[in-house]
């Protein structure tokens, strides 16, 4: 075996599962303020991607730079999307935000559809391909920038959730939504801005998925399993859970598609899940909750 | 509605059903009553998991392509003719998936309702994943052929839908027995308070799972007649997400849990979008199908029957939320006298 293959795997590993945290963890935080399971988060991924790519096709804009626009349009999306369909929800409410969020998630796709087209399409800057060497290593700048920006991302969101009121409210409409609600807090507000939040967040994860894959409309399909099966195993409801089992995971895969073979690696997400499910069904880093 | 009304109207359908060939005997007729046909299979079984238990499934079409490739399989392996034989061959079909429905179940399970979901999802990832990767055994993204009837254009669709028909009979039949059984009130138990249910005796493992078997084993069934009648299966035919979701939707628009619901959900939808998809491009369908779902699950949150036996039922009591309990949302049904005592408590 080829330990500097396997060094390099797992630095890859590494940078990806910080990408693909980006995107788990608006996952995460959804179902845990809203009790919503969003089906349709890799779409919004993908809507992110979209318009990264158009903003670069026609303004020549940076992907990384126009995250500036994006992300506040995906909030504002998203916050929209939360109170046209998700806040009337009462009864069964996790169940049934996985017909209503899929629901969304085909409408996304159709919308991208008409007017992108369904070619793929790749954000293809100028330093794409460019990369530097350490230690043997071989690093591509973008996996590198990826995963400083999910970093970056998620150590605001950590600020965010563990230092203002806002956050506070956050937090204790996780726990319990029934008593958040009692002692004052603004339940339905602080669900829309958790919902803008998480879209916020897919689409700075878009405009990296767009870098590093070639992307269409229907290509939330791809990125939903994955994210889902994340989440399952960060517990569910557990931001911080979702970051950290994105990184397993994807090192994980990484490794695997090296020491045996691609072919196995996209078999590591299922067989780790097979692995949760029959071990630990609550997840490896998530609080044990009633629910889940 | 009384039993006799509604045992007359069960066999109205049947007759209608078992009719339809000989009056409308365009292909093109047969081909969408066929699909309609398998909805009304495969929503009637998703709903004895989904409906009764209250466990909603998206890996229903898993085990609908499991159905379609392990019949594709079996025809070669034992080298079956094409034409009127490999139906035979369907229960066997269908006790298969059922069987390799009992692992994966199991594992499912282990988690309730919202993490379940997720799990059905990844499910039939897998099952996707199976299918295009073992190439050996599923001939990978080309597929594999099933033996080729040489019936005339006229007739094709006819052997396949009487087949078909045969099989949600039996589903609904299946769904029937469940209902009426022990099995069933367990599930309706599970459905309303898992940790009661478990509290009072209910053995609430083994009846989801059965649940589980049960529906994956009539899925089975119903996938692998309409991979015969296309001929081919494939990673993408045979593992359809929008299958699992247009069971799912129909058998909410009807009425989840209730026998009629997934029938009634089924032959309202199933046609109407396989005519929708005619008439508009791939784009505008896929907007136009997440609006229709965002209104049902809007609209009819209960479903269409449920909804006309409150409709019946409310004219000497009104539907009221109660409270919130608990994280639950409790409604209840009391007298009009009541609402206004419980009106005054409030003041």
């Amino acid at each position: 075996m080829n330990g500097g293959l396997l060094l390099g795997a797992s630095v890859l590993g590494l940078l990806l599962g910080g990408i693909y945290g980006l995107m788990a963890s608006g996952l995460a935080l959804t179902f845990g303020v809203m009790r919503v399971i969003n089906v349709g988060h890799s779409a919004l991924v993908i809507a992110g991607a979209y318009m990264s790519y158009e903003l670069f096709a026609h303004l020549h804009i940076d992907p990384f730079v126009s995250l500036v626009i994006t992300m506040p349009v995906m909030f504002l999306i998203g916050m929209g999307l939360e109170m046209a369909f998700l806040q009337h929800l009462r009864e069964d409410r996790e169940q049934f935000s996985v017909l209503v969020t899929w629901a969304i998630a085909l409408g996304v796709e159709g919308v991208l559809g008409y007017f992108c087209g369904t070619d793929l399409v790749q954000i293809s800057t100028n330093y794409a391909n460019s990369s530097f060497s350490i230690g043997g290593v071989q690093i591509v700048y973008i996996y590198l920038y990826g995963f400083l920006l999910g970093a970056l991302l998620m150590g605001l969101l950590a600020l965010l959730l563990r230092r203002t009121t806002f956050g506070w409210s956050l937090r204790a409409t996780v726990l319990n939504r029934q008593a958040a609600q009692l002692i004052g807090i603004d339940v339905a507000k602080v669900s829309a801005i958790a919902f803008g939040i998480a879209a916020a967040m897919a689409a700075a994860g878009g405009a990296l998925y767009g870098m590093l894959n070639t992307f269409n409309p229907g290509s939330w399909y791809d990125l939903i399993g994955d994210l889902l099966i994340i989440i399952v195993l960060g517990g569910f409801s557990s931001v911080r859970g979702a970051f950290i089992a994105s990184l397993v995971v994807i090192m994980f895969q990484e490794i695997l598609s090296v020491i045996i073979s691609p072919t196995w690696a996209d078999w590591s997400f299922f067989m780790l899940l097979a692995i949760v499910l029959i071990v630990r069904p609550s997840g490896f880093f998530g609080v044990k909750t009633r629910e889940a | 509605m009384t039993r006799r009304l509604r045992i007359a109207g069960w066999l109205l359908v049947l007759v209608a059903s078992l009719l339809f060939p000989l009056v409308f005997t365009n292909p093109a007729t047969l081909s969408i009553a066929l699909v309609t046909l398998m909805y009304v299979g495969l929503a009637s079984s998703w709903n004895i998991l989904g409906g009764f238990a209250g466990y909603i499934s998206l890996g229903i079409s898993a085990f609908f392509g499991f159905g379609g490739y392990a019949f594709a399989i079996t025809l070669h392996a034992f080298n079956v003719q094409a034409g009127y034989t490999p139906f035979a061959w369907l229960p066997l079909i269908g006790v298969l998936t059922a069987v390799v429905a009992i692992p994966l179940g199991w594992a499912a399970l282990r988690t309730r309702q919202a993490v379940f979901v997720t799990v059905t999802i990844a499910l039939m990832l897998v099952i996707q994943l199976s299918a295009e990767n073992l190439v050996s055994i599923t001939g990978g993204a080309t597929g594999y052929g099933f033996p080729i009837p040489n019936w005339s254009a006229a007739f094709y669709y006819k052997p396949f839908y009487y087949a078909m028909l045969t099989v949600v009979v039996v589903s609904i039949a299946v769904a029937y027995v469940v209902r009426r059984s022990g099995l069933g009130l367990g599930l309706l138990a599970i459905r309303d308070d898992e940790d009661k249910a478990e509290a009072i005796g209910v053995p609430t493992k083994s009846y989801k799972l059965a649940a589980f078997v049960i529906s994956a084993g009539l899925a089975g069934m119903i996938g692998a007649i309409f991979a015969y009648s296309v001929l081919y299966i494939y990673p993408q035919n045979a593992v359809d997400p929008l299958i699992s979701m247009g069971a799912a939707l129909m058998a909410f628009l009807g009425g989840a849990g209730t026998l009629a619901g997934p029938v009634l959900g089924a032959l309202i939808l199933a046609p109407a979008q396989t005519e929708l998809s005619y008439y508009v491009n791939g784009q505008l369908y896929l907007i136009l199908y997440g609006a229709l779902f965002l209104a049902i699950v809007r609209l009819l949150p209960r479903g269409i029957i449920p909804s006309i036996g409150d409709q019946l039922r409310s004219r000497s009591s009104r539907h009221v939320d109660l409270l919130e309990h608990d994280g639950h949302h409790v409604e209840g049904r009391v007298d009009a006298d009541d609402v206004k005592v419980m009106e005054g408590v409030r003041e």
